[in-house]
């Protein structure tokens, strides 16, 4: 592998042949904004939050291979704008009630909406959709009203537990995450599957039952700091 | 194979062991192949009228794969069914066209013959009832499928005709003619469609001598064919004009074991109907373009993609198919040259306009849904099971043919600079002479206009919606890549058709047709849809205009493919062409307080789970 750099609004960053602008970025400690990506799990491209841009196009981050001298806009006031408006539309999409949710505080659309500083009502409408609670399962319940359709826990079940439980279904605006059975008893998900570890989910779609709020409010994941500053703190050492 | 009304067994009396086996011949015929996917739900959707919930765990142990999978597959494509549909399935075209030539009036007609809304299947499970995007038919509007078939030109004494023979035990096919099986594919299309040729231009719809392109071809080398097409200027027909030998330099440059050539036939574009025509009246210069591209770039697998909408034109397409390998322009040894081994295997799609996109049309024929795919990789790099692969608009590789036979310079000749040749455009809409015309690039609309008798016309839409809406005092304008670029479609809207009307049609095609992958195109476009709704409404605010524009600007900024980048275009080239339409729906009214909430359809949910009406917002209750 042959190295060499590009720019992140303007900093050198060094690049390996075959890394994307994000892994790159990651490694340098230059925090990129992102929902659908994850670590450990193949790179999406569908939530859109992570793009930035480069001679005038718009890149995802995490697909997007980096490339000798590209010179790369990350937080620019247009691009946080964009990334804003993709967070409300996500908020706006499904039903999502922080003040009564068990994720709250860990809950990644949560915090990216705070580090995006969308803290005034928004523009969009609310589609307000129907949507199922399966607490079918002895030891996991699925609340779809929370899911951002991520596919973390799809990528996660397929790649890691090698078992296929989540997939989409649908199309458009109803396409969703749905699970290989009548419901989500009726498929071999366990709560040791990586698919239903604490950190695939970025929401409270996927909760585990009985250990709800063991760790209190205030005392959460992104209280300890906004998102993303566990990358920008290897970036200062 | 269709089935006579009635004689398709009942619900009740299913034998599931029977129906297992019958699913488990339709596997075995595509070799329990995944990648083959979309045949095989065809297949099944064919045999029962839907894909239930047992077939699709009996396909996902014949494929190896998840349940969940294929639902994933099954639920994507609109002619996929998960409910049973009937034994005749009408499928009305409800494009903005056919809105305006009679649908509504057909759709009552339908309704009342069968006693069934939209959306809907008969009691007895022989009709259901929908509505489709368009199916490439402006030019003969409304129309509709049945089943298989297409109907044109409708009118509600056509329908209750349609609707008394089904109800009489007919097939569909009887619809076109009782000697249906006797007679050849290609008369079966032409009495169920008219081409509407009304000018044949110097390539592709005048005279052409079979095969003589490919001969000539066969005398150079690979990148002497490659040089060919570049050197004639040649640029894809299918909207985005990519230059086509660059391409396919990049495709032979790859390494690889094997390599693939895709014609797209997958015109799913409202207004556009070309490739319909170029497939019924030259099937046969579309095949020997992409052999030709097979041979510049060293490729022995070749797939046509149709659109499930065109599927009346399987049989034609597979008679010329067998035709070509008797006469051994395609399998081994083509045109007895050692070595050059290619043939053409025919995949149908099933409604989703994404897979015009070449990513979300490989998907597709690989058995996936139609969801386009992360570039990089480009397609010519690792495209079809990461082959590389060339994708061109069949309309491009009609052009290549000719152009291998005529010369580059001829083609060149033609046209405009970087515009070179010429192209065919779907004309449909307020005007005399719908149809097709082959016209070298570069004449202005109102040339287009003028020959097709759309004196009146008020609005051009160019390029469909994803393309540009013109007014009167820009017909001036010309179709080339570097100022109307269009795959084709050119829809035209007298003074008497409400713009709003249009771009609000044309926004619930994109929500319908965006795959979902990417969450601005996916929710951001029913958040356009919705703000258009409020202008018709007359709910919007001056400040409206302003969210219109910024929210286009996002999702055109952020969204992952073509779609996406283009769906907000209806909204943005009104408001620039039209700007008055939007500004008289947000004039101050007289009180200067504007109503941007509208209390009945807020309280509307709640009257319905409260089954009562509002003493207060319901005047007429209980006062």
């Amino acid at each position: 592998m042959s190295g060499f750099t590009f720019t992140i609004d303007g900093v050198d960053v060094p690049a390996q042949d075959g890394q994307t602008i994000m892994e790159a970025a990651d490694a340098a400690g230059v925090y990129i904004p992102r929902l659908c990506d994850h670590q450990g799990l193949r790179h999406q491209g569908g939530c859109r939050v992570c793009t930035v841009k480069a001679a005038g196009r718009s890149f995802s981050a995490c697909t997007q291979p980096a490339t000798p001298g590209l010179q790369v806009e990350n937080e620019t006031p247009h691009i946080n704008k964009l990334r804003r408006d993709l967070v409300e539309m996500l908020f706006h999409e499904g039903n999502h009630l922080c003040p009564i949710c068990e994720a709250s505080g860990n809950c990644e659309l949560q915090a990216m909406a705070y580090r995006l500083d969308m803290t005034a009502p928004t523009k969009f409408p609310y589609l307000e959709p129907s949507r199922a609670l399966d607490a079918s399962h002895p030891d996991i319940a699925l609340d779809t009203n929370r899911c951002i359709s991520c596919g973390r826990c799809i990528r996660a079940s397929q790649d890691i537990d090698r078992k296929g439980i989540f997939g989409y279904v649908g199309r458009g605006i109803r396409r969703r995450v749905a699970v290989d059975g009548a419901d989500l008893a009726h498929t071999d998900a366990q709560v040791t599957d990586h698919a239903i570890s604490d950190d695939v989910c970025p929401v409270g779609c996927i909760i585990r039952k009985r250990v709800g709020f063991a760790t209190p409010i205030g005392e959460r994941k992104f209280d300890q700091g906004l998102i993303g500053h566990e990358i920008e703190e290897r970036g200062d050492d | 194979m269709p089935q006579r009304p009635g004689e398709s067994v009942s619900e009740e009396n299913r034998n599931p062991d029977a129906d297992a086996d019958a699913i488990r011949q339709i596997c075995d015929r595509y070799a329990n192949d995944r990648h083959r996917m979309m045949d095989i739900l065809r297949d099944v959707q064919d045999r029962f009228r839907w894909i239930s919930p047992e077939a699709m765990v009996e396909i996902a142990t014949r494929t190896g794969l998840t349940r969940i999978a294929v639902e994933g597959v099954a639920s994507f494509y609109a002619f996929f069914t998960q409910q049973p549909a009937g034994r005749v399935t009408i499928r009305l075209c409800d494009d903005i066209v056919d809105r305006f030539a009679g649908l509504p009036e057909v759709t009552a007609a339908f309704e009342k013959a069968l006693g069934i809304g939209i959306g809907q299947t008969t009691p007895d499970g022989a009709f259901s009832l929908e509505y489709t995007p368009c199916i490439g038919l402006c030019d003969q509007a409304p129309a509709a499928m049945v089943n298989d078939i297409v109907v044109t030109a409708l009118t509600p004494e056509r329908v209750h005709e349609i609707v008394r023979q089904m109800k009489d035990g007919q097939r569909p096919e009887d619809l076109v003619s009782h000697r249906f099986d006797e007679i050849r594919p290609y008369e079966r299309a032409a009495r169920m469609v008219q081409n509407n040729v009304r000018h044949a231009g110097a390539v592709l719809l005048g005279p052409v001598p079979q095969d003589a392109g490919l001969a000539k071809a066969l005398g150079l080398s690979p990148s002497q064919i490659i040089d060919a097409v570049e050197a004639s200027g040649l640029r894809g027909c299918g909207g985005a004009g990519f230059p086509t030998a660059r391409k396919w330099r990049a495709a032979a440059a790859t390494g690889a074991e094997r390599r693939v050539v895709i014609g797209n036939a997958d015109e799913g574009e409202p207004g556009t109907f070309k490739d319909r025509v170029l497939l019924t009246e030259r099937p046969h210069l579309v095949f020997e373009g992409m052999t030709i591209a097979a041979r510049a770039i060293g490729a022995s697998e070749g797939i046509l993609y149709l659109r499930g909408e065109y599927v009346y034109l399987r049989d034609l397409i597979e008679e010329t198919l067998a035709e070509r390998r008797e006469k051994g322009l395609l399998g081994k040894r083509i045109m007895g040259v050692e070595g050059f081994d290619f043939d053409i295997r025919l995949q149908m799609g099933a409604g989703a306009y994404i897979c015009g996109e070449e990513g979300a049309l490989i998907s597709s024929c690989e058995g996936l849904p139609g969801e386009p795919k992360t570039r990089p990789p480009y397609p010519v790099n690792r495209g079809y099971l990461g082959f590389p692969t060339v994708v061109n608009n069949v309309e491009t590789f009609s052009h290549v043919a000719r152009i291998l036979d005529r010369g580059a310079g001829w083609f060149y000749a033609m046209g405009t600079e970087g515009s070179h040749g010429t192209k065919l455009f779907s004309v449909s809409g307020d005007c005399i002479n719908p149809g097709i015309y082959e016209l070298p690039y570069g004449a202005t609309v109102q040339e287009l206009l003028a020959m097709a008798g759309g004196d009146d016309a008020e609005a051009v839409l160019v390029g469909g919606p994803s393309g540009t809406m013109i007014a009167r005092d820009t017909f001036d304008r010309r179709l080339t890549f570097d100022d109307l670029a269009t795959g084709g479609a050119v829809v035209i809207f007298n003074g008497k058709r409400n713009i709003l009307e249009i771009v609000e049609y044309y926004m619930s095609f994109f929500v319908h047709e965006s795959c979902g992958y990417c969450t601005p195109c996916r929710v951001g476009n029913v958040f356009l849809q919705k703000a258009i709704a409020k202008f018709r409404a007359g709910l919007a605010n001056p400040g409206d205009i302003d969210y219109l524009k910024d929210l286009s600007a996002t999702i055109i900024e952020t969204s992952r493919c073509g779609l996406g980048m283009t769906s907000p275009h209806p909204i943005l080239t009104t408001l620039e062409n039209f700007p008055l339409v939007y500004s008289a729906m947000v004039k101050p009214t007289r009180d200067r307080i504007r109503d941007t909430f509208d209390i009945q359809s807020a309280i509307d949910g709640a009257r319905k789970l409260a089954k009562r009406r509002s003493y207060i917002f319901d005047k007429d209750y209980g006062q």
